[in-house]
């Protein structure tokens, strides 16, 4: 009985999971009148917005993992070396972006940063770009932080950080060297985390007027039919493709596998 | 002038002082072990020595140089570390070719310098191996290989053998020396193991409290300890009290019975005294009417046999309290049974007087 009620669950778990995916699939493959097509599809790619937001978000999004990965792990890194008593202090920032809703951000942002202010990033688009992914690396930063932090709970940190320095390397040579390459996999997850998430971000680039794709979606789903379908299943199996990633970068890390 | 010299060591952490004025002069190709239980201070001397910690208050040179304020990695240390700490994406070869790479030597020389080390260290078809592919014992040589590499001034080695079975690591600490030898590379060994301090070094300091309780060679520390603690940490060691009855003249009575000690004893007439026994001066007389006038002997009654191989170690019980002693073994003299009525025979030159 309790096999049946558990198996039930499932079941129910996964149609009222998939099915509503299954429609808007079915849905975006109707474009032609009585028949499947991938007439939205085409539609969608052929659109020139498209690839100018895509493409912008894409380029976003690879700045974003290496800003955040340039901050966070050189600071995970000493957190956990030299200043652990200050580690559920960073709990407490890293997990600020999730209770702080994104838009209080992003107007904080353009009133410390606007024209008039001591420094006018959103005077220029270099600026406000750099603003933008900045907002990114904030939002990405509870999964960055976490994924960085158990990459390096896994390693023994401080003897292998000092048989580095024992052999000659300074900090950045050891940061280089030796900690990336052991956490790689977990700055991976962290960053095809933050690829998922910058992708779809709405309310950051919106606001501060950038033309990302997360705007667009919004865009194609107030002014087309089968296109925003189309898109959103593209987006689904971008972020799908990014967790298969993940595995995979698990999977190969082919120094991380223990002896049995 | 030593060749690696620390003069006046101190370490605080906090209102904790670790380590209380150590002063150590080791020689060129000297290889001396810290040895002393957990706490003692050793590993933060080693540390202070490798640039991890920085002396609160002293000065650490090395063939003259003052190095007490350089960062670890302008020392030229090499250290390995009880947790072998290879790094775990890089091949054995990359590893021990690791110090090479950071100093700059070209890949050639660098390419040469491994091959040697892992023909030093008896790998040398496993450079292409990563870490997690070898035993402990391989990963160990492969952490001292990787030390060696750069060819340091000092090889520090803190604890290597500590997370080994016992069969790797009676025979890797006789590899180690013999590499240490060979490259006549001066060395620290820290190290809990009395076993392994005495086997392997050529002095030892036995630290408690966060000092130095008494320098040495292996020989000097076991047979003639300063203190009550050196005597009680290295080897096993029985104590008697005994009441001294002639200052001057060494004697004492034990039990009532009278021995005489080769040296003068610093305490007053009736004074009470420590006096400590190893097992292996210690003799067993299973029939006691062998013992000739003259001999020290007590009545015991043996308590426990342990038989460990080629040694026996015996406890018996005397009126003096309880007494372990070691017999070699030997095919036609079993040990004696439990409860027999024995006497335990020794001499007043194998006596340790206690300070």
């Amino acid at each position: 009985m309790k096999r049946i009620l558990s198996w039930a669950a499932i079941v129910v778990g996964v149609v009222y999971f998939f099915l509503p995916l299954v429609g808007m699939l079915e849905f975006s493959l109707k474009m032609r009148r009585g028949e499947y097509s991938l007439d939205a599809y085409r539609s969608v790619m052929g659109d020139p917005q498209f690839q100018a937001t895509f493409g912008y978000s894409v380029l976003m999004a690879c700045l974003t993992i290496v800003f955040g990965v340039l901050v966070v792990v050189p600071t995970v890194f000493w957190v956990r070396l030299k200043l652990p008593r200050l580690r559920p202090f960073m709990e407490f920032i890293t997990l600020l972006p999730l209770v702080i809703p994104p838009i209080v951000i992003v107007f904080g942002y353009i009133r410390l940063f606007n024209t008039s202010s001591w420094l006018p990033l959103t005077g220029s688009a270099l600026g406000t770009d750099f603003l933008l992914m900045c907002g990114y690396a904030v939002l990405a930063l509870p999964y960055m932080y976490r994924a960085v932090d158990t990459g390096l709970a896994a390693i023994d940190l401080r003897t292998l950080t000092e048989a580095a320095q024992s052999l000659g390397a300074g900090w950045i040579t050891v940061l280089a060297r030796v900690i990336l390459p052991n956490v790689l996999v977990a700055v991976l997850s962290g960053a095809f985390l933050t690829f998922a998430i910058v992708i779809g971000e709405y309310v950051f680039a919106a606001l501060l007027d950038r033309p990302a794709f997360g705007p667009y979606l919004v865009w194609a789903g107030g002014n087309k039919a089968y296109e925003p379908a189309a898109l959103a299943v593209m987006t689904f199996a971008l972020t799908w493709a990014c967790m298969m990633l993940i595995q995979l970068a698990t999977k190969f890390s082919k120094h991380t596998r223990m002896p049995h | 002038m030593a060749y690696l010299d620390l003069t006046a060591l101190q370490k605080s952490f906090g209102a904790n002082q670790v380590v209380k004025s150590f002063d150590l002069g080791v020689a060129k190709g000297e290889f001396v072990s810290l040895l002393g239980p957990s706490g003692c201070g050793k590993t933060t001397v080693l540390r202070m020595v490798a640039g991890f910690e920085t002396p609160t208050v002293g000065a650490i040179k090395i063939d003259g140089q003052d190095v007490t304020h350089l960062r670890p990695n302008q020392r030229n240390i090499g250290m390995v570390f009880q947790a072998y700490a290879l790094f775990p994406n890089l091949t054995v070869a990359q590893n021990v070719g690791f110090g090479l790479k950071i100093a700059g030597v070209s890949a050639a020389e660098t390419a040469a310098r491994v091959a040697d080390m892992l023909a030093l260290i008896g790998l040398p078809d496993m450079g292409a191996r990563y870490p997690f592919q070898l035993s402990g014992g391989q990963q160990q040589r492969v952490a001292l290989a990787r030390a060696l590499a750069p060819r340091p001034r000092v090889l520090l080695l803190d604890e290597p053998l500590s997370a080994l079975d016992a069969k790797i690591r009676v025979s890797l600490r006789a590899e180690i020396r013999d590499i240490q030898r060979k490259l006549g590379i001066t060395t620290i060994f820290v190290t809990h193991d009395q076993e392994e301090a005495l086997s392997m070094s050529d002095r030892v300091v036995v630290m408690n409290g966060g000092r130095a309780e008494q320098v040495g060679a292996p020989f000097e520390i076991y047979n003639h300890p300063k203190t009550r603690f050196v005597a009680q940490f290295v080897g096993t060691l029985n104590t008697l009290d005994a009441i001294v009855t002639d200052p001057a003249g060494g004697e004492v009575t034990v039990q009532g019975q009278p021995l005489r000690l080769p040296q003068p004893i610093a305490a007053l007439r009736g004074a009470t005294v420590g006096l400590a026994l190893r097992p292996e001066v210690v003799h067993l007389e299973a029939d006691t009417a062998q013992i000739s006038r003259g001999d020290f002997a007590l009545p015991a009654r043996i308590a426990a046999v342990q038989f460990l191989g080629a040694v026996i170690r015996v406890k018996a019980e005397t009126a003096a309290g309880e007494i372990s002693l070691d017999l070699f073994n030997r095919p036609d003299a079993p040990p004696p049974p439990l409860g027999a009525e024995v006497a335990l025979r020794f001499r007043g030159q194998d006596v340790i007087v206690l300070a």
